[in-house]
């Protein structure tokens, strides 16, 4: 690991202003993917403001009936609030179907928002990576690419987000509450926070430099049935093939987010108009324009039978 | 170097350390409370699973001096050879490990498992998120999952936290 200084944040907008002026500064909270990658030395910061300090741990209700999630919520928490589990359950079993039992103690809401992708050349650092080292190339490209994006990716990135929270919070339309190093705040909606790759991987999200995270913001409940479909390689703790986060109400309309298949939870609004026509026709709008390695292309009919269980669920 | 004080095992301790000094290499190295493992060094296998504040959590994964204020709890502080901890006594009368390497973790995880069902928090494998958890082999298994064993003890290890989950009930 890189030698770094250290400082505990006093308020947010004071660390907000110490990372835009201080150079190659990170926020740390609960370190469980920072770390991480320090110690591999693909994240090589020279100051941390630690965040831990700031009082942004509350769930709190907001006064048009939604939920107030705080940066710092650990992930247990948020998905043990029986708020939560109540009106969102998509997000409550999104939170558990990630990571174990230790990281979701420390993982905190805004940490797992910004984690960065598993993509192991991206983690390799002998391998040319755009996204670790900007203009270097893309080894997933041609490579080993069975858990690679499917939509959306670029001729510089084809790697997948990997959070199971973020979808869905996707579904649930979501709004990202941060503030500036000038102390002002903004309200940025989820499906505008992650980035596709295009020509420049290395950018992740719309935050600017210095810009903290201080909320998630839920409207008020949607009422239906929750489900969050995760398929992976083993039962437990390990990343998602692909993901289905869906909010289904009785008359068969809805909401689906689907997590890695791209560089962000997808979600097409358009798409779910289909939903009357079933898993097949939802799945033909969500992924029209998916392009495919052969090592990756079981991903397509492995979302649309995954949506189909889905479905069937909600029909009970 | 950083200077940072927590309480570990009921005593407190102080350190003046390099910040890159994860909460495990200050257990180990600097306070010499190497019941705790190092495995894979990257939160992917449990044997660093330490209790602080009452939760489980990946000792690799954190930084030392984040820690101030805080009480950890290892190994060491949950019992010793000659007063064991329930979940330790179960461990050894189900046979609950082969070469004992993940077994600090093992045990770590498990005390702070109960706890987690205890509270109501749910899990991966609950059926019903608004109904109060219960401590089948089922839950264990997958409560358990950050803590890897590569010996493949896992059937013994799951008796062992349903012994000491029944003592409770």
């Amino acid at each position: 690991m890189k030698s770094f200084t250290y400082e505990r944040a006093r308020s947010p907008a004071e660390a907000a202003a110490v990372a835009a002026r201080v150079p190659s500064t990170k926020f740390i909270a609960g370190g469980t993917n920072l770390l991480d990658l320090m110690k591999l030395q693909i994240e090589t910061p020279a100051h941390l403001v630690d965040v831990n300090g700031l009082a942004l741990d509350k769930i709190e209700s907001t006064t048009d009936g939604g939920l107030r999630l705080g940066a710092l919520v650990r992930n247990t928490d948020l998905a043990a609030d029986a708020r939560v589990r109540r009106d969102y359950g998509v997000l409550s079993r999104a939170l558990l179907a990630g990571a174990s039992g230790q990281l979701r103690n420390k993982a905190t809401t805004a940490g797992n928002l910004l984690q960065r992708t598993r993509c192991p050349y991206f983690y390799d650092t002998n391998q040319p990576c755009n996204k670790r080292q900007p203009g270097s190339g893309c080894a997933a490209i041609g490579g080993f690419s069975r858990q690679h994006a499917v939509i959306g990716a670029s001729e510089a990135c084809i790697a997948t987000h990997p959070s199971d929270m973020a979808v869905a919070m996707r579904a649930l339309d979501a709004s990202v509450e941060t503030v500036r190093p000038d102390g002002s705040a903004r309200s940025i909606p989820i499906a505008d926070f992650h980035r596709l790759p295009g020509d420049t991987p290395q950018i992740e999200t719309t935050l600017a430099q210095g810009e903290l995270i201080t909320a998630v913001t839920l409207p008020r409940p949607l009422g239906g049935t929750h489900i969050y479909r995760k398929v992976r390689d083993r039962a437990s703790y390990a990343f998602a093939l692909i993901s289905v986060a869906a909010v289904v109400q009785r008359d068969g309309s809805g909401r689906v987010a689907l997590g890695g298949v791209a560089h962000k939870p997808w979600r097409l609004e358009a798409a779910e108009a289909e939903l009357p026509r079933g898993a097949k026709a939802v799945t033909a709008a969500l992924l029209a324009d998916a392009r495919t390695t052969p090592e990756n292309a079981f991903k397509l009919p492995l979302v649309e039978r995954t949506l189909g269980g889905v479905l069937a669920q909600t029909k009970g | 170097m950083s200077k940072v004080s927590f309480n570990v095992n009921g005593t407190v301790r102080e350190l003046d350390i390099d910040t890159r000094t994860t909460l495990l290499d200050a257990l180990r190295e600097h306070l010499n409370f190497t019941g705790t493992k190092k495995g894979c060094d990257h939160g992917q296998c449990g044997a660093c699973t330490v209790i602080v504040d009452g939760r489980r959590i990946n000792s690799c994964l954190s930084l030392a001096v984040m820690h101030q204020g805080d009480s950890i709890i290892t190994i060491e502080g949950l019992g010793t050879p000659q007063n064991m901890h329930p979940m330790q006594a179960a461990f050894v009368k189900h046979d609950g490990y082969q070469c004992g390497y993940c077994t600090p973790g093992q045990i770590c995880s498990a005390v702070a498992v109960l706890d987690e069902i205890k509270a109501g928090i749910p899990s991966h494998a609950s059926d019903d998120l608004t109904a109060l958890p219960q401590a089948t082999a089922t839950e264990l298994r997958e409560r358990m999952s950050g803590n890897i064993c590569r010996c493949g003890a896992y059937s013994n290890i799951v008796d062992a936290i349903t012994e000491v989950a029944g003592r409770r009930a």
